[in-house]
């Protein structure tokens, strides 16, 4: 027990560290800003005293290391300043924008990963237990294509098929505070799918190629010649032993599928993150963007880090040490 | 990888002759059709303004959104300009821009990659941890957030894309050259005093050169898909120039009304991807094959 302990204390330290490392890269990518970029928010026409104004307001007049630090402290508690559109008088604190569409990109995310998950597993499971077989073969296909397919074709072609030939989704997303879940399912049908069939993919062909690997092994062998059902066989023998990569795997998915839905989320003009992010990125408002890099990272190293945790914790080797 | 300890050149020795026809053998309907593809996508992009009716930002019909017909054989987007001639330059503008950005991932990941592997020690240390970091981030997040801060140009994005996407150039030589490293040869080289310039071209790169064959396939497929995506959201290649990307976005209005338009420059994208992923394919079981044959 105390080897699994510590080695889950390593991985998370490991994980605050690369957070870590991660916060002063995310920084100074604006720290080594071009020195016209007071002019290219502001305008051509923007005179030196604005843009000196702008500098100071921005704290670009301070060392780059006291930035950092008000920067990080803030983050901590919640506090990402405001953003570059905000005006004297009318300020607009990066939080106010990104806090309701957080919610909607979870939203979004998690139904996907609620549907996406058991099913990639369960289509791997069925490709590994009856291989090159038709099923295998066609679901192998089927995947491949999405695979080398950008996301927003997979989009456009499922808006044509679902809601202008057949109308039976809506092509746009949108959700509203006092919307029942029976609405919002319905509004979110067709970016789930799309993602859904984006991320499947991987992971399918993952599970089932982890779990091909442990069938070769000499103890599988050996449980078949003892006479085990083929379905026993994958799932109590092979499964348990598959289970670290397909955690991994899963994991590095939904990170993904963070990067996807701002592909997506602009497909179907839905109110998320990621829209937010690329509205920020085309004005150059750079505290938002430096919030939504900063919230992509922490989600995608906690999700790498509970991959870890479930190979850790699923590691036979590991539970029961000699 | 015991193999790859032989010189190089033994690869030659054999007529040239059964070397073509052990290539042709391997050759299945897969790799022929990715051929054709990558051959075809090519030469459009090559004579692009030979083959195009109608020039890249040529406004030919004061209809927005015509429907196809003869003279506009995909009809018109919403500036009035000819779909099937503006497709046929971005074949040009996005190949010539992707390519770009891949040999620049190429240099410096393989580059970076080898001399890690020979030269190890602080060095290596030092750029894998950098790189981890990196890798700690989602590719397209870096790319966004690089974007925001030194706006978008062509010049702009192959460098983005180039310096973000080596990272995973990076690993793969890294791993591959690691493997290289440590055999006799390189020893010897060493042992005669040899730059490390020289073990790093001379030495390692000719034989982890398959693999990077390979890889840059695959990763051009990435990078095309990467700089298609971020023309889509609007922040890659910018108007007029025409792209598929962005040509999908200027033209997604017409899906609601039943057009397939907008689908085909987004098909295109993905016959490009596919055709690619089926020579690499090819490659990897030629060059696999090869060796086995040894």
């Amino acid at each position: 027990m105390r080897l699994i302990l510590k080695t889950i204390l390593e991985r998370m330290a490991l994980a605050v560290l690369t957070l870590f490392i991660v916060s002063v890269l995310i920084f100074s990518s604006v720290a080594l800003l071009p020195g016209d970029f007071a002019k290219a928010v502001l305008g051509q026409s923007a005179t030196p005293e604005t843009v000196a104004a702008f500098q100071k307001q921005v704290g670009l007049d301070r060392p780059a290391s006291e930035r950092y630090l008000v920067w990080l402290g803030g983050a901590v508690k919640g506090d990402f300043g405001n953003s570059f559109s905000s005006r004297p008088g009318a300020e607009r604190s990066v939080v106010s924008i990104i806090k309701p569409r957080l919610w909607n990109t979870l939203i979004l995310a998690g139904l996907t990963a609620a549907v996406a998950i058991p099913l990639a597993i369960s289509l791997g499971i069925a490709a590994a237990l009856w291989r090159n077989s038709w099923f295998d073969r066609s679901v192998n296909a089927g995947t491949l294509t999405t695979i080398s397919v950008p996301e927003f074709f997979v989009a456009y072609v499922l808006i044509l098929l679902l809601a202008v030939k057949f109308p039976v989704f809506r092509p746009l997303s949108t959700v509203r505070p006092q919307m029942g879940f029976a609405e919002t399912l319905e509004n979110l049908a067709l970016p789930v799918i799309t993602l859904t069939l984006v991320i499947t993919a991987h992971m399918m062909r993952m599970t089932r190629a982890a779990i091909i690997g442990v069938l070769g092994s000499p103890y599988v062998e050996m449980a078949r010649l003892k006479g085990a059902p083929p379905l026993r066989l994958v799932l109590r023998h092979a499964l348990p032993n598959a289970l670290a990569p397909i955690a991994n795997v899963v994991a590095f998915n939904l990170a993904y599928l963070i990067v996807g839905t701002v592909i997506i989320e602009a497909v179907f003009v839905y109110p998320g993150i990621g829209q937010a992010l690329v509205d920020a990125v085309r004005t150059r408002d750079v505290p938002v963007v430096q919030a939504c890099a900063l919230l992509f990272a922490v989600t995608y190293i906690l999700l790498n880090l509970i991959a870890d945790l479930v190979a850790i914790a699923t590691n036979p080797r590991l539970l029961h040490p000699r | 990888m015991t193999m790859s300890q032989q010189p190089p050149s033994r690869r030659d020795a054999r007529p040239p002759a059964s070397r073509f026809s052990a290539m042709f053998r391997r050759t299945t309907p897969a790799a022929w059709l990715g051929f054709a593809i990558v051959v075809l996508y090519g030469l459009i992009a090559l004579f692009a303004p030979l083959i195009a009716p109608y020039g890249e930002a040529q406004v030919v019909s004061s209809v927005p959104f015509a429907p196809w017909s003869q003279s506009f054989l995909f009809g018109t987007d919403q500036l009035g300009r000819d779909v099937f001639s503006r497709m046929i330059y971005a074949a040009r503008n996005t190949i010539a821009i992707s390519l770009a950005a891949t040999v620049l991932t190429f240099a410096v990941g393989t580059t970076l990659g080898i001399v890690s592997a020979v030269a190890g020690g602080i060095v290596d240390m030092v750029i894998s941890r950098i790189v981890d970091a990196v890798m700690a981030l989602p590719q397209l997040i870096v790319i966004l957030v690089l974007l925001s801060v030194v706006g978008s140009s062509v010049v702009s994005l192959i460098v983005i894309i180039g310096i973000a996407d080596a990272t995973n150039v990076f690993r793969l030589s890294r791993s591959v050259a690691m493997n290289v490293a440590v055999m006799d040869f390189v020893e010897d080289a060493r042992v005669r005093g040899e730059s490390l310039t020289w073990i790093v071209f001379h030495e390692v790169l000719p034989n982890i050169l398959s693999t990077l064959v390979a890889e840059f396939g695959m990763r051009f497929c990435f990078v095309v898909l990467t700089i298609s995506a971020l023309s889509f959201l609007g922040l890659g290649i910018q108007p007029p120039t025409a792209d598929w990307g962005s040509m999908v976005r200027e033209n997604a209005t017409l899906i609601s009304y039943g057009d397939v338009t907008p689908l085909l420059p987004a098909a295109a994208i993905a016959v490009l991807a596919i055709g690619v992923n089926f020579v690499v394919d090819w490659f990897l079981h030629y060059a696999s094959g090869l060796r086995d044959d040894q």
